[in-house]
């Protein structure tokens, strides 16, 4: 078994003529939690797709815990370990709360495409399912239509949605994407509670959240991971500095 | 041991939901079944059995619909193929049955008809169901279009033009049943259209039962928790095709017929009609669905040969006013009942029901004398209308229909804003109560 959970060998993507990564290596290791940053249109929300199997890579190679998942559907990357959510949230609107979650668990528990078990007889469903609603706090919204709530308990319910499987390789997608301050605090302390013993990847351009919940920080500019470092360093490298930050240090309060 | 115990008690504690048996299910269970056995003793005059049969077996085809679009958001438009060719291979089970080289009795020829549509789901469906969405009804129309065509190229099996013809009454029989007496074919129908519907209501309570509903909601995110949508897709439609055959199966017991017009477009643009006319968004709505819709076409056709336009100009004003089909605008009713807020809007409510009622026999008498002025006036311009005789020519009637859609439509247009207010703050009190519950 690979010491890294997700490793990028010199990933290349296209869209047509434009190539939008252009050879970006990055190695995550087993239960680190690790921030992608870089101004917008840097390629970071098309890594995650094309971790995630969303989209297909134009060449190099995506390891994840040791083993190629390039050209690999979304649903059978899910299946061996990683979950991901998404910076435009994506629930299932009509379904509550509750049902929402208990979706969620309901392949990783080997259910798969069962129409012969009975759904409020699955016990271990259920319990996964609760237990999830306790760690997102939303228990007082269990029986709430999810388009129905909030944007913040959306976004909680997203996280949720995203870790009630079980994967130990999470991928956040700017999960504090338009919260205020107070709500986006309360979205770290549940990321951080969620993810832990959990190889955490996410995109984020709070500099507070990345800051407060990243053991590393690796820089996209261009396509191109161009550096990849604790926090301090980062905001001492210079070549980060000049690239992405033009010439300004990272603020502490960026939001 | 200790740990066990705390877990258990921390479960039951924290899940008070968490309810297996359900009383509630059994007693609403119970109460359908009593309906289907006493329907007939209710409706007991002339034709009405032939009707109930027709609506048993339009509500097997509405509720297996619904599994693609209420559950699923497939809009197919070809769903009678399955129920269509269940028919066909149910009418050629019955045919070599009671030729005596096929020892099946009549009871379980609507297995048949099951068995053959889920056959046939399982070919077309792996071809619709690759894609969602408009790509999806547009291949079910191609599927309908190309059997309806191979119903006309192959002679043999579909009959051509005449179809094909049975008659059930064969062999010995079973208990004193020959399905001689239409009676005996309503029970056969009552029997299966209740298994069939406890056996749909029980999908939608299964793992693949929640999973088409989540990829009706968001198909991608489905993707990312696990599922392969095509497969949930196709499976669903499976399960759909068997109880399409099954209802394709029992009417070809009751019609003792089968023609090329049961694999139409037309016939799966009448399951989507009347499936959403009842409501796609409620396990039930097609049952109602079915009612209105054989209702309408198999009664109404009887008095007026506008039956097409009401039924047309019906699926319009509920696709644009109430689309969530009868059943929603019961439920919301019912909602008020619950939280006791009926009284606030009932006055209200009960006004504009006479408004358009008003309106809607001032209209449909124009629609009456319009059609008898164009079709019948070789017999004369008078024509019966809600009993009286009217003068399709002289200006009385017209002016009298004028005069009711002007009324119907005055009271509707003062009364509106009185009613909705009504309507909203009722609904406003109740979701006031909801959230007190809540906190």
């Amino acid at each position: 078994m690979s010491a890294y959970s997700v490793e990028l060998k010199d990933v290349r993507k296209s869209f047509g003529k434009s190539e939008i990564i252009r050879g970006a290596t990055l190695q995550v290791p087993k239960g680190e939690r690790y921030a992608i940053i870089g101004p917008n249109g840097a390629g970071k929300s098309t890594l995650f797709n094309l971790i995630s199997g969303r989209f297909g890579v134009s060449a190099g190679d995506i390891l994840l815990n040791g083993r190629s998942i390039v050209g690999m559907k979304p649903f059978e990357i899910n299946r061996c370990g990683l979950s991901r959510s998404f910076q435009i949230t994506n629930i299932f609107h009509r379904l509550t709360v509750y049902e929402n979650l208990r979706c969620a668990v309901l392949w990783s528990l080997g259910y798969k495409y069962s129409f012969w078990h009975r759904l409020n007889g699955l016990r271990d469903a259920h319990e996964r399912a609760e237990a999830v609603l306790e760690q997102i706090g939303l228990r007082r919204r269990r029986n709430t239509a999810a388009g129905l709530l909030t944007y913040a308990e959306q976004r909680a319910l997203e996280i949720g949605i995203t870790i009630a499987g079980g994967a130990d390789v999470i991928l956040l997608d700017e999960p504090t994407a338009g919260m205020s301050r107070s709500e986006s605090d309360h979205a770290v302390e549940l990321i951080r509670r969620v993810t832990e013993g959990k190889t955490l990847l996410m995109v984020e351009h709070d500099m507070s959240v990345v800051f407060g919940l990243a053991d590393k920080i690796a820089v996209v500019v261009y396509g191109e991971v161009i550096a990849c470092d604790t926090p301090a360093n980062i905001r001492g490298n210079a070549r980060v500095q000049e690239a992405y930050l033009g010439g300004h240090a990272p603020a502490e309060e960026h939001a | 041991m200790s740990t066990i115990m705390s877990n258990t008690t921390s479960v039951t504690t924290t899940s008070m939901r968490f309810a297996p048996i359900n009383l509630g299910r059994w007693l609403v269970w119970s109460l359908f079944a009593i309906l289907l056995v006493v329907a007939p003793l209710i409706f007991n005059k002339g034709a009405s059995l032939s009707i109930l049969c027709q609506m048993g077996t339009v509500m097997i085809f509405g509720l297996s619909y619904n599994m693609l679009l209420g559950q699923g958001g497939m809009l197919s438009f070809g769903h009678a193929v399955y129920s269509g060719l269940g028919a066909y291979f149910a009418i050629h089970a019955m045919n070599l049955a009671s030729g005596g080289s096929l020892p099946i009795p009549v009871s379980l020829i609507p297995l048949v008809g099951g068995i053959f549509g889920m056959l046939f789901g399982v070919l077309f469906g792996y071809v619709t169901t690759k894609k969602s969405g408009t790509t999806f009804s547009m291949i079910t129309l191609g599927i309908v279009e190309l059997v309806f065509a191979c119903s006309l190229m192959f002679p043999d099996f579909f009959g051509g033009e005449g179809g094909i013809s049975t008659n059930r009454v064969m062999g010995e029989k079973v208990f004193g049943i020959s399905y001689g007496p239409q009676i005996q074919v309503y029970y056969l129908i009552a029997f299966w259209l209740f298994i069939s519907t406890v056996g749909m209501f029980a999908f939608t309570q299964t793992p693949l039962g929640r999973i088409i509903n989540a990829v009706r909601d968001n198909p991608e995110r489905v993707e990312f928790i696990g599922y392969n949508t095509q497969w949930v897709r196709y499976l669903t439609l499976i399960l759909s095709a068997f109880f399409a055959g099954i209802s394709g199966g029992l009417s070809a017991i009751n019609f003792e017929i089968v023609t090329a017009e049961n694999v139409s477009a037309v016939r799966s643009g009448a399951i989507l009609l009347f499936t959403f006319i009842g409501g796609v968004g409620f396990f039930f709505g097609p049952l109602i669905g079915a009612v209105v819709g054989v209702f309408l076409t198999v009664l109404l056709s009887d008095f007026t040969k506008a039956w097409q336009l009401y039924l047309g100009v019906f699926f319009i004003v509920i696709v644009m006013y109430a689309p969530g089909g009868i059943a929603s605008i019961l439920m919301m009713n019912l909602r008020l009942m619950v939280y006791k807020r009926f009284g606030m809007v009932a006055p209200r409510l009960l006004l504009m029901v006479a408004a358009t009622l008003l309106a809607c026999v001032g209209g449909v008498m124009i629609i009456e004398m319009l059609y008898h002025l164009t079709l019948e006036s070789a017999n004369g311009t008078v024509m019966r209308l809600f009993g009286t005789e009217v003068d399709a020519a002289g200006v009385t009637g017209w002016l009298i229909a004028l005069a009711l859609v002007a009324v119907g439509a005055l009271m509707f247009w003062r009364g509106r804003p009185a009613f909705r207010q009504a309507w909203d703050q009722a609904n406003l009190e109740i979701e006031e109560l909801i959230r007190k519950e809540h906190a």
